[in-house]
Formats: C-alpha cells, sequence, structure tokens
C-alpha cells in the first residue's frame, strides 16, 4: 500500500499529467499495425506462391519481419513509425527487433560485450524468458490436462 | 488475396489498438504490453482459441507478439507427442527458433553497422 505522502503526490502527478489522446492513438496504432501486418501477409503469401505449405509460412514470415524491422531500426525509420504508431509498430514482431537494435546501438559506446550484447536483452530478454515461461507453463497443463 | 489482406489489417490492427489501449488507459510501458501480449499469445493458445484466428487472419495473427506466444505454445505440443515431458522443455524454443536467431542475428549486425541519430 502507498503511504499517505505517496497517495498526495500521485493525485498532484495525475492532475498535472498531459491528457493522453487515447482515440487518436488508438486511430494511429489500427492504421501502423494493419499496415505491418498486411506486409507480413504480402510476405507470407509470397512464401506459400513459391511451394511452402500454408502452416509452415509463418516461420519465415517472422524471419522477414525481424529483418526488416532491424534493417528500418537501423536506418532510423522503425523508431519514427514507433512515435506515431505507438503499439501499432511495437506489438508486431518487427518492433520485437526494433526493441533489439535500438538500445544495443545507443549503448555501442559501452562496448560491444556489455553495451551491444547486452542492450539487446533490454526487452527482448523479458519477452522471452515471459513467454517461454508461460508456454511452458500451458504445455505442462496441456499435457497433464491431455493424458 | 485482397481479402486475406484486409482479414490481416483488421485483426493485426485491431490486436494494436488493444495493446495501445493497455498502454493509454493501464498507464504500462511498452515493455510491460509487449511481454503481457506473449504471454496472452501462449494462454489463448494453450485454450485452443488462436488456433482458429490464425488459419482465419494469417499473418494478422501470427505477425503481432501474441503470435510468438502461440508459436511456443504449439511447438512444445507437437515435441511433447514425440519426445514426451522433454518435448516441455525443447518444443517452445525450437518452434521459434527462426525468429529468434533471425532476431539475435539480423538486431546484432544492425546494431553493429549502423550508427545512432538522435
Amino acid at each position: 500500500m502507498p503511504q499517505h505522502k505517496d497517495v498526495d503526490y500521485l493525485a498532484l502527478a495525475a492532475k498535472h499529467r498531459p491528457p493522453t489522446p487515447v482515440w487518436m492513438n488508438a486511430v494511429r496504432a489500427f492504421g501502423v499495425g494493419g499496415t505491418v501486418c498486411v506486409i507480413g501477409q504480402l510476405v507470407t503469401d509470397f512464401f506459400v506462391a513459391h511451394g511452402q505449405p500454408a502452416s509452415k509460412a509463418a516461420s519465415p514470415t517472422a524471419v522477414v519481419m525481424v529483418g526488416l524491422g532491424a534493417l528500418f531500426t537501423g536506418l532510423g525509420l522503425y523508431d519514427r513509425l514507433v512515435r506515431s504508431g505507438g503499439m501499432g509498430g511495437s506489438l508486431p514482431i518487427s518492433g520485437f527487433a526494433n526493441a533489439m537494435v535500438a538500445p544495443a546501438m545507443e549503448y555501442r559506446r559501452e562496448g560491444l560485450v556489455l553495451g551491444v550484447g547486452a542492450k539487446l536483452f533490454t526487452v527482448a530478454g523479458p519477452v522471452l524468458a515471459y513467454g517461454l515461461g508461460s508456454a511452458f507453463v500451458v504445455g505442462l497443463v496441456r499435457l497433464v490436462v491431455g493424458s | 488475396m485482397i481479402t486475406g489482406l484486409l482479414v490481416a489489417f483488421v485483426v493485426g490492427g485491431a490486436m494494436c489498438v488493444l495493446a495501445q489501449l493497455v498502454v493509454d488507459v493501464g498507464h504500462m510501458t511498452a515493455a510491460h504490453v509487449m511481454v503481457l501480449f506473449v504471454v496472452l499469445g501462449a494462454v489463448a493458445g494453450g485454450l485452443g482459441w488462436y488456433a482458429p484466428l490464425v488459419k482465419w487472419a494469417g499473418a494478422g495473427a501470427t505477425v503481432p507478439l501474441p503470435g510468438f506466444g502461440y508459436t511456443m505454445v504449439e511447438g512444445i505440443s507437437r515435441a511433447t507427442k514425440t519426445e514426451g515431458v522433454l518435448g516441455l522443455l525443447t518444443g517452445g524454443l525450437t518452434a521459434a527458433a527462426g525468429g529468434i536467431k533471425a532476431a539475435v542475428l539480423f538486431s546484432l549486425g544492425a546494431a553493429l553497422v549502423f550508427n545512432p541519430r538522435a
């Protein structure tokens, strides 16, 4: 529980927080996120047209989208997409690559190991840790329930 | 094909709107929401809800991060069928290997090649 002073402070901070344009942000996230997914669908269609079964096209699509995300982050363009589209840029898997490249580039001056190597996983680390953790739990439940 | 693109746009966009609302209304950071949605994808996959969505919306469901959690769960189900309990440990990473390896490789490359700009 927050202490008395914290409650006062939080109320004060909430009063002075600039209003969030919730609707505008939602519309932008829809447009940007939808567009990224359409690009993903075009990539998927390309793989399917070239003999990949539809059920197996998701993996190479992820590879391409991650590559595009890393490339456009390097060029300084993906951060602009995230600034205007918010989660529309961050939620697609290309945004996962963006969350790896951006801090790694920024911290390069701190060295290749503790700068680039470590900062690659600032966001990717938690995503992988909790993704794999929850998938393990779900898989375990499925295994127990299924048998 | 046009219908497929339209469905991918609407479903993928809708997931991003949901994530944006969690950020704006729930006052969470993008990183927290990315973690949350991967976990939600894994749970939805386990409940059998996500597979039909993938079938219907294609990249609209596989490209957003919940698709990543779903992929891991599907991989574990597949692996436990052939390898038993060991599949719980091997299946998740095996299924997501392409995406993860690509992410590490491309990100490392991009971080080394490009210079940050303000």
